[in-house]
């Protein structure tokens, strides 16, 4: 039995006046102006910060099994604690791959173990992300990890009749498929986004028309099949497009964006300094624009992370041989609050829309993303709007230091997650569970 | 173009050592012991060699007076002794100087090198050392305008058109209407040990 | 300067000086028996080629040996990639070892600049032979030493770039140094040979030889590479020359005083006849000669001055 907590000063939602929230069992028990504190609880004091569900990452590496001099799901669950997660999705590209029970089985309870966050494995469409063979779809979704989304990420499933299979199949099973869209014959060899920056780099181009000619027969296939279809990482204007068609057939197709296909853009490679290196590839401004108005338009449902440790080696090299992605859980709210908060583009509300209340409908997670209101299991992210921090690669909480945003001063801070009414992190430090703290 | 001699100085501390009508007999001067020692008139004439930037007009005045007073047609040119250099890593780069060879060449003849100031006596060095690769000559002397002492080489003037006694913290401008609009020779207080 | 990575930022000023110095240096050493010149005495120039390339390295270590530099070549066969040293290592070895001067040969865009990167407070000076599809910039210099030795002056000329633009060095540091010199540079290529968003280069962009020949002072052929012409970039090798090959015809539609550049090797017949090749007015061994002095004047620019840098 945790011990109870109350959250004293909160905005809710940053709106309105502060109010008291008491949480005890898991739930939040009472929100009130004031509330006397009864004995032994917990208090934080949020004088005045905003209170938001728990955020909820479709899109997360984790790394384990096989890369665990990146991150593990014990350093990953960390990161996400502390950048206001609650629940994460573990992208099923790891070595193993998470093509099988056994391997979803062994990450979920890996992250039970760790209890920051609640970790929901990803299973891959096909075996070893081959693109060839679908994986066991059913398995995977029956097993203790009860998988409802499956991707290739880091791929895409580029064979349209795999593609059609996945789609149909996985209807029966609630699960969404989520697209790395990617047309792998237009991006042979690509470094960089096609376009101005590459031409002077001399780097291989990585077409826009790469993802959205993918994202529109991937619409087309989802709507004939009935099926619910997950665009990752969304990083063009062209896809928005298409995201717009689509949704206004009817299609079941959801989006996410990353931050940082918010906040940078192919500008960056001028250093040639592979931190800047990640698939999709950083775009135009104009694509940056126009995604974040996507998304507060909607057509892009939420933001995910793409969160991609990687070891020193692997970035500390000549810009192709490096590996792409870069670190996102830590730093996701507070570029979130630079574009699209500070823009005017969202207000507190639709933050928690963006990147707790829709994925958590996407991932079908049915505790997490909730209202915040009595009775409601107490997943929760405080954030201080006002306050700024500088980014440092090696004092963020994953094993890896690849974040883009190094030196960056960010604005907003998490300042304490609570998970099931449990505080996981607070003041920048995480609470293990179990431990004195 | 800044005097080719060393550093900024402020105008404050600056002495006129020759005047425009000094450097002119000086010049003079420096012909008649040429055409003694060289006996000009008996042998192939010497040639005179410039070294750039300010030694090749000095060579050029030189070699017209020499004429003038024994009616000998003096070989005159340059050599650009910026490859040669020992002091490379310490200097940014300059843009190379023209070496310029009169139509006679060098082997079997006498050359004067000639150059504005002899101070440590490493530009000569690095003259001989070009001289080298262009021919063969009998015999090298060496003329300059002023001699300021302070040698870190064993290397000494033939002709000297005037000795200045100096301290190392002070710079020597010679400067020469072909490349400064006025002849003169000034001492000039670099004060905290200049730029060299 | 410390380090010669790229053309692009090269400011005419800086440009002309190299250009001056290659002159120098070239009149310098004619007709010399000996072309040895004490300049570079006691330093180290290592070459690191990652990609072969005979012609370059050579003219590299020549110009190295004539200024008396100590030129050690290091051939690293293959590609770094994922197996072997790293980059990094091998940079940060080269530079403990004593180089002043590497120069670095790498089918890696940017691996020259990363290595500047990684050298960052040292005193190792770094020169790109080539890094991937990015630039080459020695290669620009010697061009433009050419064009300017046959020209007489560049500034107001017009000069055609023709081939595969999108994949090559280059082209992108001549498009660089040929406009920061006053040059109008045109390039002409089919579309699939040029890259995406080369509207923003300060060039002209056609797709017809014939109608740019006769305004040209200069012609810079490119390599056409193996490789490519199994890409699918156009559909035969015979079609490409018959569309962007530098015939005898073509070449006719030249003014009479305009050159003929290829950074070589050449593909005889395909992109140049060879009568165009071997005729007075191409001058691609000039290209090969002025290489090494422009490489000369390269290493004196970047390593004199070393101590006066701080």
């Amino acid at each position: 039995m945790t011990k109870p907590v109350m959250v004293r000063g909160a905005r809710l939602y940053g709106e309105g006046d502060p109010v008291d929230v008491l949480i005890a069992d898991g739930v939040i028990s009472r929100i009130a102006a004031e509330i006397e504190p009864p004995a032994g609880v917990e208090l934080i004091a949020a004088e005045g910060q905003v209170l938001l569900p728990g955020f909820v990452d479709l899109h997360t590496h984790l790394r384990e099994p096989g890369r665990e001099d990146t991150e593990t799901v014990a350093t990953g669950s960390a990161a996400a604690a502390l950048g206001g997660y609650t629940a994460v999705f573990a992208m099923a590209n790891t070595d193993p791959v998470a093509d099988n029970a056994v391997i979803v089985e062994h990450v979920r309870r890996a992250g039970e173990a760790v209890g920051l966050v609640d970790v929901h494995p990803v299973g891959a469409v096909t075996v070893g992300l081959a693109g060839e063979k679908l994986a066991e779809l059913g398995t995977m979704a029956e097993s203790a990890a009860g998988v409802r989304m499956f991707s290739d990420d880091g791929h895409c499933v580029h064979d349209p009749l795999i593609m059609r299979r996945a789609l149909e199949y996985s209807r029966a099973l609630g699960a969404v498929i989520a697209q790395h869209a990617e047309e792998p014959r237009l991006t042979v060899g690509a470094q960089a986004h096609e376009g101005e920056q590459a031409a002077r780099l001399g780097l291989s181009g990585w077409p826009a028309s790469a993802e959205e000619s993918i994202v529109a027969r991937d619409c087309i296939l989802a709507g004939h099949a009935g099926s619910r279809l997950h665009i990752c990482h969304v990083s063009t204007e062209g896809t928005v497009d298409v995201l717009r068609w689509a949704k206004a057939r009817g299609t079941q197709v959801s989006a996410e964006v990353t931050p940082h296909h918010l906040l940078l853009t192919d500008e960056r490679l001028r250093t040639y300094d592979p931190v800047n290196k990640v698939n999709p590839p950083l775009r135009t401004s104009a694509d940056a624009t126009k995604v974040a108005e996507a998304l507060a338009e909607g057509v892009i449902d939420c933001v995910a992370t793409d969160h991609a440790p990687h070891a020193v080696q692997d970035k500390d090299c000549e810009w192709s041989a490096a590996r792409p992605g870069m670190l996102g859980l830590q730093t996701a709210l507070s570029i979130v609050v630079s574009t699209m908060v500070r823009t005017g583009l969202l207000g507190w509300r639709d933050v928690a829309r963006v990147m707790s209340e829709r994925p958590a409908e996407i991932g079908r997670l049915a505790d997490q993303g909730r209202p915040l209101a009595e009775g409601e299991p107490a997943n929760l992210a405080l954030v201080d709007p006002e306050r700024s921090w500088t980014v440092r690669g090696a004092e963020l909480a994953s094993i890896a230091g690849n974040t883009p945003y190094e030196g960056m001063e960010l604005p907003g801070v998490v300042t304490a997650t609570l998970l099931r009414g449990r505080i996981t992190a607070h003041s920048g430090r995480i609470s293990q569970p179990g431990g004195g703290d | 173009m800044a005097p080719r001699s060393r550093g900024a100085t402020g105008p404050a501390a600056e002495r006129e050592l020759l005047t425009a009508g000094d450097v002119a007999r000086t010049v003079a001067r420096m012909a008649h012991q040429v055409i003694e020692k060289t006996a000009i008139g008996s042998a192939d004439p010497p040639v005179l060699l410039g070294i750039p930037t300010r030694g090749a007009p000095l060579a050029a005045r030189l070699a017209e007076r020499i004429t003038e007073f024994s009616d000998v047609e003096i070989p005159c040119g340059s050599i650009d002794i910026t490859l040669y250099r020992d002091d490379l890593r310490h200097r940014p780069p300059r843009p190379l100087e023209r070496t310029q060879l009169p139509d006679t060449g060098v082997d079997g003849r006498i050359v004067v090198l000639v150059d504005d100031v002899l101070f440590s006596g490493r530009t000569v060095r690095a003259a001989l050392d070009a001289l080298r690769e262009v021919g063969r000559p009998k015999a090298v002397q060496l003329a300059v305008l002023v001699d300021r002492g302070h040698r870190e080489l064993p290397i000494r003037a033939d002709y000297v058109g005037k000795n200045v006694p100096t301290s190392r913290h002070e710079e020597v401008a010679v400067l020469l209407a072909e490349v400064d609009d006025r002849d003169a020779v000034l001492l000039r207080a670099a004060g905290e040990r200049g730029r060299r | 300067m410390k380090h010669l990575l790229a053309t692009e930022g090269l400011d005419a000023a800086t440009a002309t000086q190299v250009l001056d110095t290659a002159d120098g240096l070239k009149r310098t050493l004619l007709g010399r028996e000996v072309r040895k010149l004490p300049t570079l005495r006691g330093r180290t120039v290592i070459t690191v080629f990652y990609e072969n390339s005979t012609r370059t390295r050579v003219s590299f270590e020549l110009a190295g040996k004539w200024m008396s530099a100590d030129v050690v070549n290091v051939s690293a066969g293959g590609s770094s990639v994922g197996k072997g040293e790293s980059l990094r290592d091998t940079a940060l070895t080269l530079s403990a070892a004593g180089a002043d001067c590497v120069i670095i040969r790498h089918p890696a865009s940017g691996a020259a600049h990363r290595l500047a990167d990684w050298l960052e407070g040292t005193s190792t000076s770094v020169i790109n032979a080539g890094d991937g599809m990015h630039e080459h910039p020695t290669q620009a210099l010697l061009d433009a030493a050419t064009l300017r030795e046959r020209l007489g002056s560049l500034d107001g000329r017009r000069v055609a770039i023709v081939g595969d633009v999108l994949h090559s060095r280059v082209a992108r540091s001549n498009v660089h140094l040929l406009t920061a010199l006053g040059v109008e540079v045109v390039i002409v290529a089919p579309p699939t040979l040029l890259p995406a968003g080369i509207d923003a280069w300060p060039v002209t962009v056609s797709h017809e030889l014939d109608a740019e020949l006769p305004s040209v002072d200069a012609v810079m052929m490119l390599r056409v590479q193996a490789e490519r012409m199994h890409g699918g970039f156009f559909p035969s090798a015979r079609e490409y020359s018959i569309s962007y090959g530098l015939s005898e015809g073509r070449a006719a539609l030249l003014p009479d005083h305009a050159v003929v550049l290829h950074p070589g090797p050449m593909l005889r017949g395909m992109e140049i006849a060879s009568s165009v090749a071997d005729a007075p007015s191409a001058a691609i061994t000039e290209q090969v000669r002025n290489g090494v002095h422009v490489r000369m004047a390269v290493l004196y620019h970047l390593l004199a001055g070393e101590e006066a840098r701080e």
